[in-house]
């Protein structure tokens, strides 16, 4: 039907789509910056890898238990780390997810640096979009139910959402939780696609792709979340620019939507206006995400 | 054996705890991770190395050129970056810092190649023997011009008008621009100062290990972050002794416990020090205002 260029085109849109809308649900839903997505990512490849290999599990039971080794990895991180509020998140997220790359880059069951190869080619186009509408669907329900309500409680204002007796703790672990079960599922998808993983293809520059298809599709929308995602691994690969203009195209979205429009190309916002003089997409007073005058 | 570390260790610190005094500057006035600090050591250490074998300008003066081309590429970022940010919220400048940490590697990927380059030694290498430590002469460079460095920022902070309206500007922002300091000049100066001292830091770090590299900013700026958390973020002291802590630490670890986890051990410090004291050792912790 499609030519295997195309094909891949598809699935690492799909496999992105999962990454984004599930890193939109902590960072952009619930507001607390990750720089780390990438590292739930290899834990979800690795995992699901290993499962097939050594264990001989059939593929949805590898998928699965990548999955949900990432989640637990989420909640296990998730736990001490959510102490901390901002860029010092952020910035424990990023220590987590080199410690992750470099342990993986060491360990003698994940082939070390090597690389793990010889992953049978179980991901087939059918898996990723069931796999990523299943994503879409159930981030959804999550967001039009009270946990998602409360979710979006805390990243208005922790405070207050805390005094209306909302557990923020507990919120902030399950985003991660959840968010990382879906990382690790696009992980598991990834390495059952392509076929040989490193550890390196899931560093500090994979979470910023991650974070710009969020941040170009809108925080705290997961429609936007695809779009970014759809557009930012299609448009490459379309216009023929090299890996090398990728990473530059990156950094320079980032740059460019934070001065431009920083609610992104689709608003998380119900509103569409902005009071004057105020530029931030939120209207809560959490102290990171609001705008000072 | 342990005291020849404690020196291999006190060096690479050195170079840390100058890379994390950007960081702890910007930090202390803007509250701003300024992610793009790795790149603008990296800059530092290209210029130093492309006057040193380009220009065949002396080292002293290719040393002083990469600091002052530095911190106008440090003022340039906070200019097209960070200065349209300013009343946005902080995640936003946040995701812009990060976005030209990215742009200024990959431009350096694209205009420099990805192969590394050899930075020539400007002096004629020298080993100093004792019968406990060997330390070379880049060594005790190294050391010496960090030290002054530190010294000279100490006194620029602590004596000058404009270290006192940096000060007055890290307490309160609102309150120093009713005093009648100029707040975006202020910002401007913590932006060059800081980018200098992390340019310095990447010639250092280019004639120690001889080569250079678009890559190179990444892990010591991730690094410098660390080291100034450590000794508490927005502290000068703390930078100082955050860095040269890791540096040690670093080296220690490596020597004694596992040299493949070398780069792991500086995050494992990090959450650590984030979990237990996130102001720091000698920071002071601000609570959040309701």
């Amino acid at each position: 039907m499609f030519s295997a260029y195309y094909l891949q085109i598809i699935i690492l849109v799909g496999i992105n789509i999962i990454m984004a809308t599930s890193l939109n649900l902590i960072t952009g839903f619930t507001g607390q910056l990750s720089i780390g997505h990438a590292a739930f990512m290899s834990i979800g490849a690795y995992a699901a890898a290993l499962a097939t290999l050594k264990l001989g599990l059939p593929f949805f039971g590898s998928l699965f238990f990548g999955a949900l080794l990432a989640a637990f990895f989420g909640v296990l991180i998730g736990v001490p780390t959510l102490k901390l509020k901002g860029d010092y998140l952020a910035i424990a997220t990023l220590g987590f997810g080199e410690i992750v790359r470099i342990v993986f880059l060491n360990l003698k069951i994940t082939g070390g640096a090597v690389g793990l190869r010889g992953v049978p080619k179980n991901t087939t186009i059918l898996w990723v979009i069931v796999a990523a509408i299943l994503t879409i669907f159930v981030l959804n329900r999550i967001l039009k139910s009270r946990v998602g309500r409360a979710l979006v409680a805390v990243r208005e204002d922790e405070t207050a959402a805390e005094s209306m007796g909302i557990n923020t703790t507990y919120y902030k672990i399950l985003a991660f939780g959840v968010g990382a079960f879906f990382a690790g599922l696009g992980g598991g998808l990834f390495s059952h696609y392509f076929q040989y993983i490193h550890p390196n293809s899931f560093g500090f520059l994979r979470s910023i792709e991650h974070l710009c298809m969020v941040v170009l599709g809108g925080l705290g929308n997961i429609w936007g979340s695809i779009i970014g995602a759809a557009a930012l691994t299609a448009i490459p690969e379309f216009l023929r620019a090299s890996a090398d203009y990728r990473q530059l195209f990156y950094g320079a979205i980032l740059v460019l939507m934070m001065r431009i429009r920083p609610e992104g190309i689709i608003s998380g916002k119900k509103s569409r206006k902005i009071p004057p003089g105020k530029t931030s997409a939120w209207r809560g007073k959490n102290k990171f995400l609001k705008a000072t005058r | 054996m342990f005291l020849q570390q404690l020196i291999n260790g006190l060096v690479l610190g050195s170079t840390y705890a100058l890379i994390a005094l950007g960081y702890t500057m910007v930090y202390g006035i803007i509250e701003l991770i300024n992610f793009a600090h790795g790149e603008i050591y990296m800059f530092g250490a290209f210029v130093g190395m492309y006057l040193v074998t380009v220009f065949k300008v002396p080292f002293v003066i290719a040393f002083l050129l990469a600091m002052v081309l530095a911190s106008l590429l440090g003022v340039t970022v906070e200019f097209l970056a960070y200065r349209p940010l300013r009343r946005s919220s902080r995640l936003a400048a946040l995701i812009s810092a990060i976005g030209a940490s990215i742009f200024l590697q990959n431009l350096a990927l694209l205009v420099m190649g990805p192969r590394p380059y050899t930075f020539p030694s400007p002096f004629t290498p020298k080993v100093y023997k004792t019968s406990l430590v060997t330390i070379s002469r880049v060594e005790i460079i190294i050391l010496v011009i960090s030290f002054l460095l530190m010294i000279g920022l100490t006194f620029l902070i602590q004596k000058t008008k404009i270290g006192k309206a940096m000060r007055a500007t890290a307490q309160d922002k609102d309150a120093a621009s009713l005093m009648g300091i100029n707040i975006d000049l202020v910002i401007t100066v913590t932006f060059a100062v800081g980018s200098a001292l992390g340019a310095a830091a990447g010639v250092m770090v280019g004639i120690y290990f001889r080569t250079v590299t678009p890559m190179m900013g990444l892990m010591p700026g991730l690094k410098g972050f660390v080291a100034a958390v450590l000794g508490g973020i927005g502290s000068i002291p703390g930078a100082m002794l955050g860095g040269l802590l890791l540096g040690i630490a670093e080296v220690m670890g490596a020597a004694y416990i596992s040299s493949q986890y070398r780069d792991a051990i500086a995050f494992a410090i990090l959450i650590i020090v984030l979990l237990f004291k996130p102001a720091g050792l000698i920071g002071r912790f601000m609570q959040e205002k309701v």
